[in-house]
């Protein structure tokens, strides 16, 4: 007994260990951030002498990143709220209504999980391209819309609520639409939250699609724009970092926040449930 | 009747239309554009001629094709079993503490998944600096000296698979801890009355019981890192001579760069047949699994 209980120590002492080590280069970032530009290359320190924010006065008002953030807000909200919006009506047709073609469309659905994004970026150019939505909020909100995991997992959650309910709502003369927006969604409220944060992170983290269909810099996301301030200003370590920091401060808050409904959703969407 | 009918119609349509609308712009036909696009000699924008397969000929008899196909199987390689492994690993560390001890751990760990990639390549490149970076002092205790990792064509790509297994591992930590709780108490119980070592349990218990978790992240990874580009593109940009060259980057450069949008489509339903291949494998796996 005494062995276990040394040996669980030991491995308690590890895992903090390797804890500490893995979100090292994360505290490493934040504390070349608070230090002045000449400490960054003159001195290793692990806590910075004094706390210096220049970095951010500089990240905040002498790079775009306002306006990088406004694009970011915009786009990502747009598309958390489209997605949810256009998902959960599909999902409830799919899940209650008995139509013609119903089985295919599920199929297809379910089929498009294979589909690469990242392999269609040529033709969705193109196509923006010609709806002229280069360089405007809805070329990158565009093509991120369909994210096929999200109609299935409300349909699995719809599947599960009783018929009963559906029926007793439309003795009462209540339309479908009622019925999905004022009981089947308000029902599932919890994953609702948990699909729409982790489509808001991954819309603001996106980078590919907006780093293709924008180049001028006013119109670039956070996640692309903060890619070229080290071009424009030469390698500063301290603004570089400060500049990283504030662009990951709104997913990172929105994860500590809700951890639990991010944890819940990526379980949902990898197949095992939550 | 026929009015009931007919207003159940149009709820259906209302309801469905919207998704199935923004499905068939922004996502089925731009993959029926991708396999024509790859069978003309178009530009970025405009129109190009029928050339039949003459794109794929030409794939064929490029070297930088070669080398990003090769280059992003040693991604895959360096990342997917690594990555699964440790994710196992530290799934197996982090479960057994409790209470706020274990959510603090975790997220220590998970942090690194919600960043976005630009971030995470910022900081590396800072971590990994030559002149000034942290982690030079420990590459210099193995190597008796400093490297610029991300020119080095040596170092690139492992160091880019570093990046991305730290990045990236939160997710299948997560995974794994699911798995794990789902085994029951009591047969770690039951092992422990029989006097079984922890070697012995992990073997016998958690090992044969946590493999299905384990082939779906190691497939979910396969799938997930054959899209490389973002790291890539941000730490390198397929360089030294070419050493980090993957295949979306060689779309990327010949429908964005040359304008030559024809062969960037052909490179890409490249990418997207392999994909779909491991994918119909993959579901294959599963479902096997899940009978």
């Amino acid at each position: 007994m005494q062995r276990k209980s040394i040996g669980n120590i030991l491995l308690l002492v590890l895992t903090l260990c390797v804890a500490c080590m893995w979100a090292f280069p994360i505290y490493w970032a934040v504390v070349t951030s608070i230090k002045p530009e000449q400490e960054v290359v003159t001195k290793t320190t692990f806590i910075p002498d004094v706390f210096n924010f220049s970095a951010y006065y500089f990240a905040l008002f002498e790079t775009n990143l306002a306006a990088w953030y406004v694009n970011s807000l915009v786009t990502s909200i747009g598309v958390t709220v489209i997605v949810i919006l256009i998902s959960v009506m599909c999902a409830y047709a799919l899940s209650q209504i008995v139509f013609a073609g119903r089985r295919l469309l599920y199929g297809i659905i379910l089929a498009s999980f294979m589909v690469p994004s990242q392999a269609l970026v040529v033709s969705q150019f193109v196509l923006m391209y010609r709806f002229g939505l280069i360089n405007t909020w809805g070329g990158i909100i565009l093509p991120q819309l369909i994210i096929p995991v999200v109609v299935i997992v409300y349909k699995q959650f719809f599947d599960s609520v009783p018929k009963e309910l559906r029926e007793a709502a439309k003795l009462d003369g209540c339309g479908d639409f009622q019925i999905l927006f004022r009981l089947y969604l308000p029902l599932n409220w919890g994953i609702t939250t948990a699909l729409a944060i982790i489509t808001y992170i991954m819309a603001w983290n996106a980078f590919l699609w907006p780093f293709l269909v924008t180049n001028s810099e006013d119109m670039m996301t956070v996640t692309v724009g903060i890619t070229q301030v080290d071009d424009a200003f030469g390698v500063k370590y301290a603004r570089d970092m400060a500049v990283a920091i504030l662009a990951a401060m709104p997913v990172a808050v929105a994860y500590l926040l809700f951890q639990k409904r991010v944890t819940q959703a990526l379980m949902l969407s990898s197949g095992i449930k939550g | 009747m026929t009015e009931q009918r007919r207003s159940k119609t149009l709820t259906v349509v209302l309801m469905i239309a919207p998704f199935v609308i923004t499905y068939l712009t922004v996502f089925a036909y731009p993959v029926y554009k991708m396999f024509a696009l790859s069978f003309t000699d178009a530009p970025l924008i405009g129109e190009g001629r029928w050339i039949g397969f003459d794109n794929y000929i030409k794939l064929l008899n490029q070297k930088l094709f070669f080398t990003s196909v090769w280059n992003t199987g040693y991604f895959v390689l360096l990342t997917v079993v690594p990555n699964t492994l440790i994710g196992l690993g530290l799934a197996l560390m982090v479960v057994r503490l409790k209470g706020w001890l274990q959510s603090l751990i975790l997220v220590l760990f998970f942090l690194p998944y919600i960043l976005p990639v630009s971030v995470v390549t910022q900081i590396w490149q800072w971590v990994l600096d030559q002149q000034f970076g942290i982690a030079q002092y420990a590459i210099e205790f193995f190597t008796g000296k400093r490297i610029s990792v991300f020119r080095d064509p040596i170092w690139a790509m492992p160091m880019v698979a570093l990046v991305t297994v730290w990045w990236t591992n939160g997710f299948n930590l997560l995974l794994f801890i699911a798995g794990l709780r789902n085994i029951p108490a009591d047969y770690y119980e039951a092992a422990a009355l029989d006097g079984a070592t922890r070697w012995q349990c992990f073997r016998r218990i958690t090992w044969p019981l946590i493999w299905p978790v384990t082939a779906l992240v190691l497939t979910l990874q396969l799938i997930l890192q054959l899209k490389i580009f973002d790291q890539v593109y941000l730490m390198t940009e397929g360089g030294p001579f070419n050493s980090t060259y993957v295949l979306l980057q060689l779309v990327y450069r010949e429908a964005f760069r040359l304008n030559h949008g024809g062969l960037g489509s052909a490179v890409a339903v490249f990418l997207f047949l392999i994909i779909v291949t491991v994918s119909v494998l993959q579901y294959q796996l599963l479902r096997v699994r899940g009978r």
